[in-house]
């Protein structure tokens, strides 16, 4: 049981920093929608165009780091396995 | 009959003189008007924008002695990449759009005006109202005046002119009653604001 959980400790932080890495490496917060800019062939204005889109952030990794720290934290609570061996 | 005489040459004068100005319309079905907001805080750089623009302008284009009109932002409209950001930044701990649906400027006076082929600068000064708070600004201005080109924006639909006004400015959030002096290291009390938008003018 308690590989399980490391294992699924280890997993959880990896799959946090890859999807991180490979959705742009974005240094800021998680966006939900991101704009690309278009200009107006007539009036020259530079515009906005939105679509959703999620980009995990800065934030984003602190949750997996979270999640795989308390994974990892009951992995080592001692009477996870006291029960067990009695 | 003589002041009857002085009496009509005036109103022709008047009309003459009417004739002369339009007014655009900034209302935009195509999206493209739009306002950019940029707070750039020592922990975190926020910007957004929105196309929610509405309002009218009136002048003559070829020699804008005298303008009026107003210039009318959604406030809910206003748009960041972050949902949750953009939550907080609409309820009431912030801009409260709920009680104060609309940003709008109200043209009073243009100064300055220096013209440059079919475009020209200026700087307008006029009331700025946000969060309920109203207070008369100065800022930049430049426009471009395209005669005749609102047919190709309609697809020959509508005839008419195109009036392109591009701007940028800053002011105080404090001074607008939006958390005077609160998180300043995460949102920035000078908000930049970048505005581009085009009006209508049909000719019927």
């Amino acid at each position: 049981m308690k590989r399980v959980l490391q294992f699924t400790a280890a997993i959880v932080l990896a799959i946090t920093l890859a999807w991180w890495f490979f959705a742009g490496a974005n240094a800021g917060w998680t966006k939900t929608s991101v704009a690309t800019m278009k200009i107006d062939a007539i009036t020259g204005i530079e515009y906005p165009v939105w679509e959703k889109r999620f980009v995990p952030g800065v934030d984003f990794i602190a949750l997996g780091a979270t999640i795989s720290g308390l994974v990892l934290g009951i992995a080592y609570l001692p009477n996870l396995y006291s029960k067990k061996s009695s | 009959m003589k002041p009857y005489i002085a009496l009509l040459a005036a109103a022709l004068i008047v009309s003459n003189s009417l004739a002369e100005t339009s007014t655009f319309d900034f209302k935009d079905p195509k999206g493209v008007n739009n306002v950019t907001f940029t707070l750039d805080a020592p922990l975190e750089s926020i910007s957004g924008t929105t196309n929610g623009i509405s309002g009218t302008i009136t002048l003559d284009p070829e020699n804008p002695t005298e303008v009026t009109g107003k210039i009318i932002v959604d406030a809910k409209s206003l748009r960041v990449p972050n949902a949750v950001m953009q939550d907080h930044m609409l309820g009431d701990g912030w801009l409260d759009t709920e009680a104060h649906p609309e940003i709008s400027f109200e043209v009073s006076e243009i100064l300055n005006r220096q013209k440059d082929g079919p475009s020209g600068t200026a700087e307008v000064t006029g009331v700025f109202s946000l969060k309920g708070i109203s207070k008369k600004i100065t800022a930049p201005v430049k426009v471009t005046y395209l005669p005749g080109r609102l047919a190709d924006r309609t697809g020959g639909s509508t005839e008419g002119d195109l009036l392109v006004v591009r701007t940028t400015f800053t002011f105080s959030r404090s001074e607008f009653g939006i958390k005077p002096g609160e998180n300043l290291d995460k949102v920035s009390d000078t908000v930049t604001v970048s505005l581009a938008i085009a009006g209508a003018a049909p000719k019927n």
